[in-house]
């Protein structure tokens, strides 16, 4: 009995003693994948419907669709050990009613080009032969043609684009903020000049057909781009655009220039038309939404007037409220789509981050007119009501986050989100 | 013989609690006060003002094994930082990078952080003493 009594104050003193230091942890809410029935309400401008593909694939990242119109999605994340997902739909409802997959690499870009599929891991290009009349893949014909990439974790999605003359363009992100000596602290001094530059922060170049190539092989096209995950080769002008992300962290270490409202809306996400040869400005300038120019960053000597080392720098062609994220871009080809939106821009935006506190923003699909390779009006929100909530609403809790655009043969545009791996079908009319 | 058992215990369960209010002491709420601002200026942006963090990016600061568990892995991660990729939630990594704080808090600032943390966004567990940052910023030195 005394035994006991002895064992049970010293259990319970320990008890107390360490209660507090519990590891017990419960399973967060983010970025669980789970299967989703009721289609979500995106609005879109009117005339315009929209009809869920399939749902629950997880990290949908960029896709490409097939002239027979079978959708390739590329994941971040696994499932069910494969990294690419066919989705064919063969009662032609727009939902996917047979689903299959291939290839063990996590990633971003996807894109068809010339009876070939390209698809990226986060280090690597691949391409596979694809008919495209039975979106048939021949796996075995995998061949690697883009290897040993910079791959650091941030920024480190490898998006595509082709062009018309056998050139696949590469984006190779900065694992940096602002190529600081110290990445994200607080008063370290930015690098000069940036020695990221020389492996990554722009468009690197390749052949589409060549095997194993490395940076050897390859030129950089345009560099100072911090990182980019939205790209494409307009067609209509044979140019190549890209958006870019802006930096961040303006307000946490710059209160003395930036208010916490300043900080949110800066810099601005800009959209580039790139010439061979481009030098976009990062890390030393960025664009400042209030100023309405590019100046120089502040871990470069920038005070919000300085535009000194940034004048000979390529000017972006549009510019968006800062942290929104683009994630991609497509010029629409398409003849289902009103006529205004013949050879305009889509932008995917997946959402801000570093806005907090003030609101985040994004979650939503832009469309911007062009003429002539040119923008021809203002930006306007074209799909939007996938975070599920209207403001202040946490990052992790937004429902859907857009993430990749493609066209299908009949001009609809799919959109496909990351976070529960939701593919939508667009279309216009009918 | 029975009884004077019984009362020993209940003493000692009174100590024990006591003991227990004084290791709570009234430091506790002005340090998490204090905390709490340097939370606001150094870490929210990337964990988010619910400490919820962001889906691939940061991760949250929810009940996780590093932020309830070994004081001393804790603050190590404040004071020099991750690469990224090196945090696994549920088979989630993130891609950022945690920048190490040691050249912009002091002992006090990360000690008040952490206590803050500790006791947010749901999580409950003992402080964060300077002192004990202090000699593990030495360690680590
Ligand atoms: C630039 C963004 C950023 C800032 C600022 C930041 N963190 Fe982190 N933190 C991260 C990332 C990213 C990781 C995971 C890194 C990895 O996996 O390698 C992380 C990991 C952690 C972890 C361990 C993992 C977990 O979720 O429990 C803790 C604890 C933590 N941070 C606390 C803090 C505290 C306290 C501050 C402020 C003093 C802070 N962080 C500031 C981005 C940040």
């Amino acid at each position: 009995m005394k035994k006991m009594l002895i064992l049970a104050c010293t259990a319970l003193i320990a008890a107390t003693a360490f209660g507090n230091d519990t590891t017990k942890r419960k399973t967060p809410p983010a970025g669980t994948v789970q299967k989703d029935e009721d289609a979500p309400a995106i609005t879109l401008p009117q005339g315009f419907k929209s009809v869920v593909v399939t749902s629950g694939l997880g990290k949908a990242r960029h896709l490409t669709v097939a002239a027979n119109g079978d959708v390739f999605v590329k994941l971040e994340k696994l499932k069910d050990g494969k990294g690419i997902i066919r989705l064919h739909d063969s009662n032609g409802d727009g939902k996917a009613d047979e689903t299959s997959g291939f290839g063990n690499y996590v990633g971003t870009g996807i894109t068809i080009k010339n009876g070939y599929l390209y698809a990226s891991s986060n280090d690597d290009v691949y391409r596979y032969k694809i008919d495209e009349k039975s979106g048939k893949v021949d796996i075995a014909s995998e061949q690697k043609i883009v290897t040993g990439l910079v791959n650091k974790n941030q920024h480190n999605s490898k998006s595509l684009a082709l062009d018309n003359n056998g050139n696949i363009y590469v984006n190779i992100g900065a694992p940096s903020n602002c190529c600081q000596v110290q990445d994200r602290v607080k008063g370290s001094p930015g690098q000069d000049p940036c020695p990221i530059l020389e492996k990554a922060g722009g468009i690197w170049q390749f052949k589409a057909d060549k095997t194993n190539q490395g940076y050897e092989d390859g030129v950089r096209y345009a560099t100072g781009l911090r990182n980019v995950v939205g790209l494409d080769w307009n067609t209509e002008v044979n140019d190549l655009y890209v958006m870019q992300h802006g930096r961040d962290m303006l307000y946490q270490f710059y209160p003395e220039l930036f208010s916490q409202k300043e900080g949110a809306e800066n810099p601005a996400e800009e959209l580039f038309r790139v010439k061979k040869g481009a030098d976009c400005g990062w890390p030393y300038c960025y664009w400042d939404i209030d100023k309405q120019q590019q100046l120089q960053n502040p871990e470069y000597g920038g005070d919000r007037k300085k535009a000194d080392r940034c004048t000979d720098k390529t000017k972006s062609i549009v510019q968006f409220p800062g942290h929104l994220a683009p994630n991609a871009l497509l010029f629409y080809t398409g003849d289902q789509f009103p006529a205004k939106y013949k050879n305009g821009a889509f932008i995917a935006f997946h959402g801000s981050w570093n806005r907090a506190p003030e609101p985040q923003a994004g979650f939503f699909v832009v469309f911007v007119p062009f003429k002539n390779g040119m923008p021809d009006g203002k930006w306007e929100v074209f799909a939007d009501g996938f975070s599920g909530f209207q403001q202040g609403g946490s990052t992790g809790k937004a429902k859907y986050r857009p993430c990749g655009l493609a066209q299908g043969p009949d001009g609809s545009l799919y959109v496909s989100d990351d976070n529960n791996g939701t593919i939508w079908k667009v279309s216009y009319g009918k | 013989m029975k009884r004077s058992m019984l009362l020993v215990l209940v003493l000692f369960i009174a100590t024990a609690f006591a003991f227990q209010q004084k290791q709570q002491p009234a430091g506790l709420k002005a340090a998490i006060a204090r905390g709490k601002t340097v939370y606001e200026n150094a870490c929210l942006a990337c964990h988010q003002p619910d400490g919820s963090g962001v889906p691939n990016m940061n991760p949250p600061l929810i009940k996780t094994k590093w932020v309830l568990g070994d004081k001393k892995a804790l603050t190590k991660i404040v004071l020099k930082g991750l690469q990224g990729g090196e945090i696994e939630i549920d088979g989630d990594k993130y891609h950022n990078p945690m920048p190490p704080q040691e050249s912009v808090l002091n002992d006090q600032e990360i000690a008040d952080v952490l206590t803050y943390v500790r006791n947010s966004f749901g999580n409950k567990a003992s402080m964060v003493t300077a002192a004990e940052v202090k000699a593990l910023r030495a360690k680590l030195k």
